[in-house]
């Protein structure tokens, strides 16, 4: 199982959302896929059209810049972050 | 029972609710809501006492959030609120209306979405594809600063009219399959390849007689009665001819309110003193309304959606500025006073009367 964390402006978006939580999938997509089903929109919050992450979403496996393609082993760690924008 | 006011206010950083008896006098402010999220409009449906505000956030896109307990507990939804595989992006939704039993959004770029079920979900009713030099205005490249897409869409007068940012006024009469241009007599101050297309229309204003509309446009003030048919313009009297918000008096056909703001990049009230104007005459005069409002110093904006009106025996008027400070009138403009003084920059503001 890879552990995944989460961006700190998602867990309030889903009230049971953990930062942390563990996920077994082959790739990010399939990751945001699972999350989708158990927290239903969670994807869109993600990802938009294409499918493509969105501008200002980040994605790290094992700590290398990835995307929605990048496989994901056992035990990596999926970093996913909202870069700094706004203010 | 007592009367209670609420006004809603959408904000750079949440929704915000303002609570007050009858007297609109002492208001209570709670929030930020919907987490923060940049809010483009926010708005009540009496009919089910929910509250809707439509969010766009840099990092998780649209979404739009409701509270049926008056903001104790909200959820958001964006299921829907998409263009078909191969189409664009959806940035934001600008607007939702109460249209009956379902709710409308309006969206960038320009498309309506519709719900039939309180906001869980939503489809897409229109792209207004039928309209003339639809491929050129609708491209990427060509989208005008503020990124709206289609800030307003409402049934009035046995159609549903919608406004397209830097576009125009459109109406459809078959229930938004088709639409037309509804900018004869506008005016604007750039070339244009369609008579009726390239109008930039801020915000349109309903009298309570449904022929009568006023307009605050990018090139000034105007009049419509004939249902949006055609248009007069009514600037003279105004100290600029640009704004955005506007306000149609509730009972009064006649009487009707905007905040002229400068037209240049500032885009703030006119050397820093703040003021509302109103006709009583469908535009043939104005008048400056200041009392209570900053005379020095307040290089202050109004945004399209910033400024309401309640339909009490003597209305109450509201506006909210983009850098945070909402202000209320008891007296339909006479007199004001500052109900918030340090909210996030204010998109929009609405009010609802909670019986």
């Amino acid at each position: 199982m890879a552990r995944l964390r989460l961006p700190p402006t998602l867990p309030s978006f889903y009230a049971d959302l953990p930062r942390r939580l563990d996920v077994d999938a082959p790739t990010v997509a399939a990751a945001f896929a699972e999350l989708d089903a158990r927290w239903p929109g969670l994807y869109d919050r993600l990802c938009e059209h294409g499918p493509a992450l969105r501008t200002h979403i980040h994605v790290y496996v094992d700590g290398t810049r990835g995307g929605l393609d990048t496989p994901i082993g056992d035990a990596s760690r999926v970093d996913v972050v909202a870069a700094i924008s706004g203010g | 029972m007592a009367t209670k006011m609420m006004l809603l206010v959408g904000t750079r950083k949440g929704v915000f609710l303002a609570t007050s008896d009858e007297a609109r006098r002492d208001w209570q402010i709670r929030g930020p809501f919907c987490d923060g999220w940049p809010i483009y409009h926010a708005t009540y449906d009496d009919a089910t006492g929910t509250i809707y505000a439509a969010a766009a956030s840099e990092w998780h896109g649209t979404s739009i959030w409701r509270s049926s307990d008056l903001g104790e507990s909200w959820t958001a939804s964006s299921e829907g609120l998409a263009y078909e595989d191969g189409g664009r992006n959806l940035t934001k939704v600008s607007c939702i209306t109460v249209d009956g039993d379902r709710l409308l959004a309006g969206a960038e770029p320009a498309g309506i979405f519709e719900s039939h079920d309180g906001g869980e979900t939503w489809s897409l009713v229109s792209r207004l594809e039928d309209l003339p030099g639809r491929a050129e205005w609708d491209e990427p490249g060509n989208q005008p600063p503020g990124h709206l897409g289609l800030p307003a869409v409402f049934a009035h007068d046995g159609e549903y009219k919608a406004i397209i940012q830097g576009v125009g006024l459109f109406g459809s009469t078959d229930g938004m399959k088709t639409w037309s241009p509804r900018n004869k007599g506008l005016r604007r101050e750039w070339p244009g390849d369609h008579e009726e297309i390239g109008f930039c229309v801020h915000k349109v204003a309903v009298s309570p007689d449904p022929k009568r509309l006023y307009q605050q446009n990018h090139c000034g003030m105007h009049r419509s009665d004939d249902g949006g048919q055609t248009w007069t313009e009514i600037t003279e009297g105004l100290p600029c001819d640009f704004g955005f918000a506007a306000a149609a008096h509730p009972h009064d056909r006649d009487s009707f309110y905007v905040v002229p703001l400068d037209g240049g990049h500032g885009r703030c009230m006119p050397d820093g003193k703040a003021a509302v104007w109103r006709t009583s005459d469908a535009g043939s005069s104005w008048q400056r309304l200041d009392r209570g409002l900053p005379q020095s110093d307040a290089f202050i904006g109004v945004l399209r959606e910033g400024m309401a009106i309640d339909a009490l025996d003597e209305p109450g008027l509201y506006f909210g500025s983009s850098t945070g400070q909402l202000f209320a009138s008891a007296d339909a403009g006479e007199t004001w006073h500052e109900a918030a003084g340090y909210l996030p920059g204010i998109s929009s503001v609405e009010v609802a009367v909670l019986a």
